[in-house]
């Protein structure tokens, strides 16, 4: 079981999420944030921070977002840790209202 | 002088207790870039707070925070005073005597109250006692729980509640590789219980649990959860709640109950999901009898819906019943206490005093906020409380020398007072780890205070 950031937050990237996260096991890139499944001790507190839904529980992943398991762990483990909240992306309001947010 | 928070003159902060809202805080504050220098006190030897005594066994990975929170005492600004009571072993006024600044990070150490008649008849609990006992906290390891009974109920649907009746719920051998206290899955053993009630004064559309722990239900060794089907009907208002898109949580939750409304029960355990009833009255010749439930309606807005009883009551039989509808703070000698609300009174984490800030003491976590939330909540309130305080920079009292530790040192010592430091309990932990490793437990808890000092002698 892991936690898993998807493409919800490709161009927000609130870091709402990273302000919750007793272990700092988020990372960033210049457009999303991802999720060291090693690090991540599953506490889901994260999931209801998030502005777009971005991040699921492994067990409730749909079928068509499996590949960011993989994409997660392997970002994450490339990428620097994200220990405070950032500015969210130029554009990541209108983004989040394109999904329905 | 030169400025606070230079080189030569740390700001020296004492934090008030050992859990995850005192390690962030102590994280916060050693990111802050100002030069400081943090005693963090605990009245038990062993630190961690409620990540250690209240994060329930069967939850490891859960308990992994405490790994942050190690390496946070590893840094060199960082220095734990373990087996020290503040407000008895040492006082408030002391550790603002010798400190810049008073974090109090201590938590909500008792429970609410359902202010009902019976509820104190033995065989009715609250899920504090009884978590502490399961989890080897010194204060708890002498209870004793009478489990010779079929029912249980359990009073408050949140995720404290689903502890209680998951550790009820489960087999010895789901139980027996955790680090669950020995007495407690004696305890367990000879447990009769085969009926759990967990009883929510809202509808299945309100219900705190978390997706995670509910789920957790579906997949017990020896029981079934079971909800009868016209539990789950809903208002117009609840059904309003559930299709808002930003409700993602509790609709999720409302799916798993209607999962298991769908299953059928194969086991002779079950743990039965009944909403909108509140108790009314619990009541035996002597001790727990049965549980007088009253039936409830909901009114209000969507989102603002509270819960009314109607007068339509009926009993269960129980013998033993468990209250877990919250925590509630406790008063410190030296720090305003806003009573109904169980937390120190503060604004942002500063601590106010008849409607007036009094820089140098402050609040994180739940004695700040109150019992909401999980341990990464806890990071973002101790952060902005660390703000608070490094905004406060100039108006703390900086007056003679402040000695810090030392000063703290002293002062116990006169009293002969026990410190434990981080190296002691790098000790404990070591022995605990090695006791439990012959039981295929990841520890075995020392359970008492003189134990865990002997270890040290």
């Amino acid at each position: 079981m892991t936690t898993i950031v998807t493409d919800n937050c490709k161009d927000c990237r609130y870091t709402d999420c990273v302000t919750v996260c007793p272990v700092e096991c988020f990372h960033y890139d210049e457009q999303m944030l991802y999720i060291d499944p090693e690090v991540c001790i599953d506490c889901s507190a994260c999931l209801p921070e998030c502005p777009v839904q971005a991040i699921y529980e492994e067990d409730d992943l749909p079928e068509d977002k499996y590949e960011w398991i993989e994409i997660n762990a392997q970002k994450s483990r490339e990428l620097p840790v994200c220990a405070d909240t950032m500015e969210p992306l130029p554009g990541a309001d209108e983004k989040k209202a394109a999904l329905g947010f | 002088m030169s400025r606070l928070g230079s080189p030569d003159n740390p700001l020296l902060v004492a934090v008030v207790g050992s859990g995850p809202s005192g390690f962030y805080a102590t994280e916060a504050l050693i990111k802050s870039g100002v030069k400081t220098r943090i005693n963090m006190f605990e009245r038990l030897p062993v630190p961690y707070g409620l990540v250690r005594s209240g994060v329930a066994p069967d939850h490891p990975k859960l308990k992994q925070a405490i790994k942050v929170y190690a390496k946070i005492a590893e840094a060199k600004e960082y220095n734990y005073l373990g087996n020290v009571t503040v407000g008895t072993a040492i006082s408030v006024e002391e550790l603002r005597t010798t400190h810049h600044a008073v974090i109090f990070t201590c938590g909500a150490e008792t429970d609410r109250r359902l202010g009902i008649p019976g509820e104190d008849l033995p065989g009715s609990y609250t899920a504090t006692e009884f978590v502490g006992w399961y989890n080897g906290h010194p204060d708890y390891r002498n209870r004793k729980f009478d489990l010779s009974h079929e029912t249980a109920v359990i009073i408050g649907q949140g995720n404290v509640a689903a502890d209680v009746s998951r550790i009820l719920a489960k087999t010895v051998d789901e139980l027996k590789h955790t680090d669950i206290a020995g007495h407690a899955l004696e305890a367990l053993a000879t447990s009769k219980i085969k009926n759990i009630h967990v009883i929510g004064r809202r509808g299945p559309a309100q219900a705190k649990f978390t997706s995670k722990e509910l789920k957790e239900f579906g997949g017990l060794a020896d029981c079934d959860p079971v909800i009868d089907k016209n539990e789950l009907a809903l208002n117009p208002e609840s059904e309003v709640e559930l299709a808002d898109k930003t409700n993602a949580g509790n609709k999720k939750i409302y799916e798993l109950f209607s999962g298991f409304a769908d299953r059928e029960a194969t086991t002779d355990r079950k743990c039965i999901f009944t909403f909108l009833k509140s108790p009314k009255e619990v009541s035996g010749n002597g001790r727990v009898e049965s549980v007088l439930l009253e039936k409830n309606t909901l009114s209000g807005e969507p989102f603002r819906q509270s819960a009314r009883g109607g007068g339509d009551t009926f009993s269960i039989d129980a013998g033993i019943v468990f209250r877990s509808i919250g925590y509630h703070g406790i008063a410190m000698p030296g720090v305003p206490f806003d009573e109904a609300r169980g937390v120190f009174a503060n604004v942002k984490g500063r601590v106010v005093k008849d409607g007036e800030v009094d820089p140098g003491l402050y609040a994180a976590g739940w004695i700040k906020r109150g019992p909401t939330g999980i341990i990464g909540t806890n990071r973002a309130d101790s952060v902005e409380t660390v703000k608070s305080l490094l905004e406060d920079l100039d108006k703390l009292d900086t007056g003679e020398d402040k000695p810090g530790a030392a000063g703290c040192y002293e002062i116990l010592d006169r009293r002969n007072i026990r410190h434990v430091n981080f190296s002691d309990w790098k000790k404990i932990d070591a022995c605990e780890v090695e006791r439990g490793q012959a039981a295929g437990k990841p520890r075995e808890k020392y359970t008492s205070v003189p134990e865990m000092l002997a270890l040290l002698d």
